[in-house]
């Protein structure tokens, strides 16, 4: 299969990337790592005009602790292998939760953060993940750059504030304060396809057992990642005990509004969504205890 | 529509052989391979990403050739499934498959062989559910996973 036929270009920087994207408008796409765009173009329900490539674009792919303010900062380029494999994905578990999980080996080595993010694909893996860990992203256009919050960011399904001049040029983390822990678990069917649920939890605790502070993202569930504020609740300033673990997987079950389609009912999606609440809940949990567990997406 | 794109120039060296030439943009890298330098040991499966049958290393990675543009390969150091042997010597990992009977029909058995490479040439001695993991972007239509995996197994530290 062939997509239709593009202009080619290969941007050196990034500024040259959004000089071009300017002069060439709505009629071009961002070519990053390809592993969702090159799909849709072979089955032309994308058909840009021109291509902008940011593949040979030095520097962008880098994982980096700021010494300064603790934050980690990821070039957009770099690709899901990369993260899974670093040490900062050791010591941010979630992150690797995520990375090691998304679709398959060879997706995972061509696939970047920078590319999910700017698709905004409500199956997305990233985008729940970094809402819990309160990400920013520095956006670069031609007047300048500016900085975003996550949520911001995203607007609906398969849609940023991107401008059409504009990328995505770093993203930005805080690391999470001492005794937090977080976990994503995303269901699915095999390797290849979009999850029929996710869950990613970050809990920050007072003490071993009473909760400071949660947030809970639902994806694949809603046109966006899905707050469940309801959830949450049942654990801020609270004991992190069982039932009230059981409690938020009620609340966050009750908040999904999912769909019914080839991945699963309505029904089935809401039941996954507490059983995946409580276990991430669970893994959060030992780890902000200092524990190592593993999880990572699973199959059904 | 378009009028006629301007080609693009690329090189790259597959399997060791170094190669010039100039592509049209959208030129897939399991097209350029098969059509353009007459490798068609790499197969076109599914063409929607999902089989792993068209895998290749690009730059040492592991990537399912039908979802990279040529002109993204460009300059990179490629690996099909031809590469694997030497001088007509089955490389370690192709004589266990012959051994351990892990192919039938043999369509996805390029594109295993180059997942199972990579996971045994960065790791020695993986565990059955890391040799799971490494092969979860392959689909082998025959099912036939068990042999699959018995000959990675049987292969592991003994490939270079």
């Amino acid at each position: 299969m062939y997509p239709r036929a593009f202009r080619y270009y290969r941007a050196k920087s990034l500024q040259e990337a959004t000089a071009l994207l300017a002069e060439l408008r709505t009629d071009a796409k961002v070519l990053a790592g390809g592993q969702s765009l090159i799909p849709l173009m072979k089955l032309r329900l994308s058909n840009p005009s021109n291509l902008v490539d940011l593949g040979f674009v030095p520097k962008l792919a880098y994982i980096e602790k700021e010494s300064s303010r603790g934050n980690v900062l990821f070039g957009p380029m770099t690709r899901h292998a990369e993260i899974a494999a670093s040490t900062v994905s050791r010591e941010i578990p979630i992150l690797h939760d995520c990375a090691a999980g998304i679709a398959d080996v060879q997706i995972r080595n061509m696939g970047t953060i920078g590319g999910s993010l700017a698709e905004a694909d409500p199956t997305g893996d990233w985008a729940p993940v970094l809402l819990t860990l309160s990400a920013k992203l520095r956006l670069v256009g031609t007047r300048g750059e500016r900085w975003i919050s996550l949520p911001a960011f995203i607007t609906d399904a398969f849609t940023t504030v991107l401008a059409a001049d504009e990328l995505i040029s770093e993203v930005s983390i805080p690391v999470p304060p001492a005794r937090s822990g977080g976990a994503y678990i995303a269901l699915k069917r095999c390797a290849q396809v979009y999850a029929s649920a996710s869950v990613a939890v970050q809990l920050e605790m007072q003490d071993n057992s009473t909760c400071k502070r949660a947030h809970i993202r639902l994806g694949a569930i809603g046109l966006t990642p899905t707050e469940v504020a309801e959830a949450e609740t049942e654990l801020r300033g609270k004991e992190v005990s069982n039932q009230n673990i059981g409690r938020a997987a009620e609340a966050a079950s009750a908040t999904a509004q999912p769909q019914s389609d080839m991945r699963g009912s309505a029904d089935y999606k809401r039941h996954v969504v507490g059983a995946l609440t409580r276990q991430a809940l669970q893994v959060a949990l030992r780890r902000s205890r200092g524990e190592s567990v593993e999880v990572s997406h699973q199959y059904a | 529509m378009l009028e006629a794109v301007p080609r693009f120039p690329i090189s790259v060296k597959v399997n060791g052989k170094a190669y010039q030439l100039e592509v049209e943009p959208r030129l897939l890298l399991v097209d350029l391979l098969r059509e353009e330098l007459d490798l068609t040991g790499t197969h076109i499966g599914c063409d929607t990403s999902f089989c792993g049958a068209c895998t290749v290393l690009l730059h040492g990675s592991s990537v399912k050739s039908c979802t990279v543009f040529a002109v993204q390969a460009d300059g990179g150091e490629i690996l099909t499934v031809e590469g694997l042997e030497k001088d007509g010597v089955l490389n370690a990992l192709q004589q266990a498959f012959a051994e351990h009977h892990g192919l039938q029909c043999g369509y996805c058995t390029p594109g295993v062989l180059i997942s199972g490479y990579q996971l045994l040439s960065t790791n020695s001695k993986p565990s059955e559910n890391e040799i799971r993991k490494a092969i979860a972007g392959n689909t082998c239509r025959c099912t036939g996973y068990q042999n699959i995996i018995k000959a990675i197994t049987s292969a592991a530290g003994k490939v270079s």
